[in-house]
This record gives C-alpha cells, structure tokens and sequence, in this order.
C-alpha cells in the first residue's frame, strides 16, 4: 500500500468519531443533492414529455414569402408603405432530398414530412373546425407514436382512413367504422372513415387533430407531391434551437424549434435548474466546510504525529498528499452513503403521492449520471476542502511540533 | 575522538533567536563525530541541549556557522534535501519515545522505510521483525504500541531509529522516562547496536554514570562547550 494512503486511512481511524460525524454530514448532503436533483429532474422529464410528447423538437417550414419594394433606377425603394403578404401554404421544394440530408444528422433521430392545414369536418348538421395532418405513419410514429396513444380501432391511414381525437368523435357522435366528412379550401371535400380514436392527453389536440395519410393530405390541401411541413426529433431536447439553427443555415428553410415556441416553459425548466443549482452550490460549501474543520482540527492534535514524521524524513509533498488523501476518502465514502440516503428519500417521496392513473405525481429521475456526478464531486469538494489543512500540515515545522505538541 | 570517518562536523554554530532583544543560544560551537563512536552530551537544562539537537537532526538551521553530514555542507540544502538527508543519515530517539499510537510495534519501525521508498514491501517488515528481535521485542511486533511498557516502547523507538541505516542516531534523553532498570537496558542495546553495526550515537544524558560509559562527553554550558573546540 502506498504510504501515503496507509498514513490517511490510519489517521481516519484513529479519529473514528469525528470521521463518523464528518460521514454523516456528507452522507447528508450528497443525499440532499441527489435528492434535490432526481425530483427536479423527474418533474421536468415528465413536464417535457406531457408538453413536448405531442410535438415534434423542429419544425421546418418553407420560407416566408416576403413583399419585394418597387425600386427606382438608383435601386432606392419607391413604396413608403410595404404590406405584407399573407401566407399560402407552399410545398418545401426538394423535401425528399431534405429528409435524407436530416436523417443524416447524428442528433436527429426522426424526421417525418407532414401536410398540415385547416378543414371543417362536417357530420349531419353539425361542423368542427379541425386540423388536417397528412403523414407517412411509418415516419411519424418516430415523432409522435399515435399506436400507443389509440383508445380504440387501429392507426390505420390507408386510403380513406382516418384517425380522429376522442374529443372530436364524442362532439360529432363518431365511433370507429363511422364515416365523417372533411371540407378543405377550396371546396376540396371527402368522405372519410374512422378507423381509429386517440387520446394525447391534451384535449385541444384530441378535439382539433384529424390524421389522414400524407397523400390524402396533400390532395387536400392542393399540395400535390409536397408537403408543407417536416418535423424533426432530436437526442437531446436542449439542443433543438442549436440544431434548427443549423438547418436553418444549411437550407434556407424557416426552422422552429420547441424551444422558441414555449419559450415560458423553457424559461420555468431554467429556473428550476438555477433553483436546483443554487441548493447544491450552498450543499457543497457546507460540506467543503464541514471536510476543512475536520481536518484541521486533526492536524492540530495529530501536530506531534506530523513533527515524526517529518523527522524521519517524511517530504512534506507527502504530508500534504496525506490530508488531502483523507479529505477525498471522506468525499467518497460520504457520496456512497449520500447515494443510499438520496435514493431512499426520492423513493419514498415517489411513492408518496400517485395520479389517478397510478403514474406517481413527483416522479423522480435516478441515473447512474446523477449518481457518478454526486460521487465526482464529492471527491472534488473533500479534496478542495482538504486543502488548506493539508498545507497547514505540510508546513509545520516539526522541530516545533515535536517540542509542544 | 577516534581516527574513523568524521560523519557530523559543526563549525563556529551560532544560533539566535529574533526578539525585541535578540538572544543568542548557542554561541560557535564546534564538534566533530566520527563512525562509530557513542558520545554524550550533557549539560544543565537551558544550557541549549535541545537547540542543539535541532540544528544536528537538520530539524533547524543555525544563524552562522556551518554543518557538515556525511561531507555535505547542510546549510546550502534546502528543505527538500534536508528531509532526504535526514531520513537517509539520521536517526532520532525523544525522551517520550514519540510513537505512532495506533500502529503496531513493526509499523512503527518500518514507518521511514515505507515514507523514503513510498510504498510497503515484505522486505521492510522482516527488516523491522529482525530489529525487534535483536532488542528483545520478539513476539511483539503486531502489538499496538500503546499496550507496550514504557522500556518497551523506548525499544521500539530505538529499532525505529536504526531501520534506515544511519551514519548517526541522535537520542534525546532516551532512558530519562524510564525506570532504572528499563533505562540501563535501552542503554545497553544502543551501545549493542554501536558496537554491532557501527553506527554512531549522540545521547543527551542527564545521568552522570551513563554519561562515563560513552566513548566522550561533551558539555554544554549556557551555550558554549566546555571542553569541546570551542570557539569565541
């Protein structure tokens, strides 16, 4: 065993209440990080996949059609007043080269070409106004999986099929094998038939979307072989603005990203993440303290001990490495009983509180990240903490410390 | 002073400490320690015994003058090569024996082995096991040092001090904790150890008889060497 490490342990032995309290007080506040963490990470997991299960993380439009200004012969503009022009709904050009190239991207996980549009759906004397979604399903099940979101009948968009909200089939009487009518500008119109119901969890969206295939859509919309939308996932949702930018820059298309339209949600994760980030900075100081009163209270009783051997030829490098060994043993071992403490605790106060649906109401994310991150920096906070002390003993002068300690 | 190597030589040592009134200690002392010798120092307390224990174990460095380990001018080393030359060339034995508390017997005596070499090997343990033997501690060697007798401590501290092979052991009143009896045999073994090994020894003594068994006595008084070279 290196000396340094025997020397370290040792001293932490021979001190066993005080390593035992310094335990527990790191134990307790690795604990409280893990804790804190875990349930903001779960209750924003859970709010981004109530907010953002339902939406695609980009969404890439053709650009905006923009009012070109008269220009005089000095190209100077003639028009004080430029209007701008409403916006058709256009087909993206080249979409199916697009959606190789975005397939391509290694944070893109889905890309699906979607027609979106208005329409009424009309049964009887009754009309809704309703959102047309042409897609491909095999695509699309990669942005939002209708399948496991079905109450009854099956996703099935082939030819006339259609798949309806539950909101709009209770407002319009509708159940599966039931035929409805779609109107869509232009007098475009079709008989459709249910096939299938879905529920989102969102009840505007189980009221206004209407899914038909991609090409029903585009014949719709007027949109022969086009489509006026391609929805993009991303690995990481934080990444959407960065990766919309990216698209943006390479293709000239107008690029959404979640981001930009919930900006009020973003601006709640952060906070939460700021909140939870301050708790930890104000844990890890404590803890920091806590390590540095430790040990330098031990390196006054252990004076005499130093002074040895110092005297025997201990360099004080090695002194040094002896307490802030300790102080990163401590870090460590109090991170390990931190992890059994935070666990528990998240647990418990998982299972405290349930949804009707039996789903927990503060779920909470335990990772092996959170886990190798708390340990990490316990063992960086026991080092840092250590240092001071560790110094104080190196440069003890051990013909002092052996005379009065 | 016997013809072998001359393994410690101070020159002209003067040691003050700063103050309102700066005070002189030690004022130009000169001795001159060859291999294998045993010699006591002796002096009334205040006489600056320990002050100059300090300067020859390398533990403080004199104000003027000059110490020289093994050919080695000291007082050019800095505190990096004054820790090596001190666990390579020197060992200490304190009048409170100054043990590891929670160690056993033969990690105490392997300690500044494992500290010099930075790691523990099976070679350090049958060294310091041979060493306990030798002064008698056969069977105590896994024992924590806290449950020896006071002699046996002092033993151990003896074995401790003689683990690295040094040129020199410098003992600091090492049998005045001790009854008579434990006294005389802590006393006998360094002198064994003398004989045996060859290494030389420096004992502060305040004992009159033990001082008369020693090769030469050096005294100290109010900060000079009565009859050392001694210099004004």
């Amino acid at each position: 065993m290196r000396f340094e490490l025997h020397m370290a342990l040792r001293f932490l032995k021979e001190g066993r209440m005080q390593t035992a309290l310094i335990l527990a007080g790191i134990s307790t506040g690795v604990g409280v990080i893990i804790f804190i963490s875990a349930l903001i990470g779960g209750l924003q997991e859970s709010i981004i996949d109530r907010t953002l299960g339902t939406q695609a993380h980009v969404v890439l439009q053709p650009p905006e059609e923009e009012a070109r200004p008269q220009l005089d012969r000095e190209r100077e503009t003639v028009l004080e007043h430029i209007q701008r022009p409403a916006q058709r709904l256009r087909s993206i050009l080249g979409w199916p080269q697009l959606l190789a190239e975005l397939r391509r991207r290694p944070e893109v996980t889905a890309a699906s070409p979607t027609v979106a549009g208005s329409a009424f759906a009309l049964r009887g004397t009754a009309n809704r106004s309703v959102a047309l979604r042409g897609v491909d399903p095999e695509s699309y099940s990669g942005i939002l999986d209708l399948r496991t979101k079905l109450t009854e009948g099956a996703f099935d968009l082939t030819g006339t099929h259609i798949v309806v909200g539950v909101e709009l089939a209770k407002e319009l009487g509708l159940s599966v094998g039931d035929t409805l009518r779609l109107t869509a500008p232009e007098d475009r119109s079709e008989v459709f038939t249910i096939s299938g119901l879905f529920d989102v969890g969102n009840k505007d969206l189980n009221l206004r979307w209407v899914f038909v295939s991609l090409r029903e859509g585009q014949t719709m919309m007027n949109l022969s072989g086009g489509v006026s939308t391609v929805e993009v996932k991303v690995r990481d949702i934080f990444s959407a603005e960065k990766e919309a930018r990216e698209i943006r820059a390479a293709t000239g298309l107008k690029t959404d990203s979640w981001m930009t339209l919930n900006s009020e949600l973003l601006i709640g994760l952060r906070g939460q993440n700021s909140s939870s980030v301050m708790i930890q900075f104000f844990v890890i100081i404590a803890v920091m303290l806590g390590i540095a009163s430790v040990l330098v209270v031990s390196v006054i009783q252990k004076g005499r001990q130093i002074g040895i051997l110092r005297a025997f030829g201990t360099r004080r490098e090695q002194v040094l490495r002896i307490f802030l060994l300790q102080g990163g043993l401590l870090g460590v071992v109090g991170s390990l009983g931190g992890i059994l403490l935070g666990t528990f605790l998240a647990l418990f106060f998982q299972s405290m509180v349930s949804n009707q649906d039996g789903t927990p109401t503060f779920p909470v994310a335990l990772t092996a990240a959170l886990y190798a991150r708390s340990v990490l920096i316990a063992l960086l906070t026991g080092v840092v903490g250590a240092w001071l002390p560790a110094r104080r003993a190196a440069n003890l002068d051990p013909a002092v410390a052996i005379r009065y300690e | 002073m016997n013809n072998s190597a001359t393994i410690l030589h101070l020159r002209h040592v003067r040691k003050s400490y700063p103050g309102a009134v700066s005070t002189e200690v030690l004022h130009g002392i000169d001795i001159s320690i060859a291999q294998g010798e045993f010699v006591a120092l002796v002096g009334p307390s205040g006489s600056g015994k320990s002050t100059l224990l300090n300067i020859l174990g390398l533990l403080d460095r004199p104000t003027s003058g000059s110490v020289e380990i093994l050919g080695q001018d000291c007082t050019r080393l800095d505190d990096a090569g004054l820790t090596r030359l001190r666990g390579q060339s020197l060992g200490f034995v304190f009048q409170f024996h100054h043990l590891l508390p929670s160690f056993t017997a033969e990690e105490n005596v392997f300690l500044p082995m494992q500290a010099s070499v930075g790691h523990f090997t099976p070679d350090m343990r049958n060294r310091a096991r041979d060493l306990l033997a030798r002064i008698g501690l056969e069977g105590f060697e896994t024992r924590p040092v806290f449950r020896l007798s006071g002699g046996q401590q002092q033993r151990v501290a003896i074995a401790r001090a003689l683990i690295m092979n040094p040129a020199l052991v410098l003992a600091d009143e090492p049998t005045g904790n001790l009854d008579r009896a434990s006294g005389q045999q802590a006393f006998e073994f360094m002198q064994q150890f003398n004989r045996e090994l060859g290494t030389a020894f420096l004992l502060v003594t305040h004992d009159p008889t033990l001082a008369k068994r020693c090769d030469r006595i050096l005294t100290l008084e109010d900060g000079y060497l009565a009859n050392g070279e001694q210099t004004t």
